[in-house]
């Protein structure tokens, strides 16, 4: 086999313990305290943070006001247009050269 | 009640639609990467059927490119991808319709669109089988079928930046986090896990940022006073 294939299957058998390790964590512990139940209720809030983070940081300001519009714009509007006008903006900002 | 096996089957993809065309692009990047960093279009296609997970695929290319042993690159992929112990915990509770080969299964699909639909849907309905894998099997063809594009179409999207792509999933994500501002602690929450995963990216660089980061965010929920039930 070659040294692809061992990154593909290896990275596919890893990543699918990461997906079902949390889980399998929960399930043997039993019930959750309070605190848990809490802190499992924040994940979504703290990881959706952290992917966000890399643009943010990285981004030109153009990209950076352009994010932060979308999520005041995202209060009011559906997704789909969010991401439309985002993506526009974001395509006139670098056409511009921003 | 029985379930509304069409309405699962609806609702599900009018919330991957947004998902499906943010993904799209990506699917389609990754093949002409993978393409041009010398992978065959088996090979590029079958990373994204085995590991189903972009940004980590991504990652996996550019140290490949640079010649880094396996090992690294493997370590790697589990880095970016330890997020997914934190979704599977969470997520988990809310699958109390599946059977146990049925939640071995779904885990598999357990990404960040997936995730964060589960999340959603279960702020105020059961979450269905029908509706899980119609969401996550339509988005795992999605991945693969642009892929594939992407892998035989080569270097098709020259520059995605000339169509904004590049914001779409920062929105997308914004978009989705704020549909979670109901839930109690939801800005110390995020404004801990910005700062963490923040000083982690701008010091150390990707990967860690997104699990110590989350991990910063989870302990401020963990620590504060309790203060009944969560939503």
């Amino acid at each position: 086999m070659s040294d692809l294939w061992v990154i593909i299957l290896l990275s596919g058998l890893l990543t699918y313990v990461t997906r079902i390790g949390g889980y399998l964590i929960v399930a043997r512990a039993g019930k959750l305290s309070p605190r848990m139940e809490a802190g499992l209720n924040a994940v979504p809030a703290a990881v959706l943070t952290t992917i966000v983070v890399p643009s943010l940081v990285d981004g030109t300001w153009a990209e950076r006001l352009i994010v932060l519009a979308c999520l005041v714009l995202s209060l009011r509007l559906p997704l789909i247009g969010v991401i439309a006008i985002g993506a526009g903006a974001a395509a006139l900002a670098h056409a511009a050269g921003y | 009640m029985p379930i509304d096996y069409s309405a699962e089957v609806r609702a599900a993809l009018r919330h991957l639609l947004p998902v499906a065309i943010a993904v799209a692009p990506f699917g389609v990047l990754y093949g002409a990467v993978a393409t041009g960093r010398g992978l065959s279009i088996m090979e590029a296609v079958g990373f994204s059927v085995s590991a189903n997970a972009g940004a980590s695929q991504l990652a996996a290319l550019e140290l490949i490119g640079v010649g880094s042993p396996i090992l690294a690159v493997v370590l790697s992929v589990f880095a970016i991808n330890f997020r997914h112990v934190l979704y599977s915990a969470s997520a988990g509770r809310h699958l109390q319709r599946f059977s146990p080969l049925q939640k071995a299964v779904a885990f598999y699909f357990l990404t960040d669109p997936s995730f964060g639909a589960v999340e959603a849907r279960a702020r105020d309905h059961v979450v269905t089988r029908t509706y899980f894998f119609t969401y996550a099997l339509s988005l795992y063809a999605v991945w693969i079928g642009t892929s594939l594009a992407g892998a035989v179409s080569g270097d098709f999207i020259d520059d995605p930046k000339a169509f904004g792509i590049d914001v779409i999933l920062p929105v997308y994500f914004l978009a989705l986090l704020m549909a979670f501002r109901s839930r109690s602690l939801f800005y110390p929450v995020a404004l801990a896990s910005a700062f963490v995963s923040t000083a982690v990216y701008v010091i150390f660089g990707p990967p860690w940022h997104v699990t110590l980061g989350t991990l910063g965010g989870v302990l401020v929920a963990v620590v504060a006073p309790l203060r009944g039930p969560a939503e």
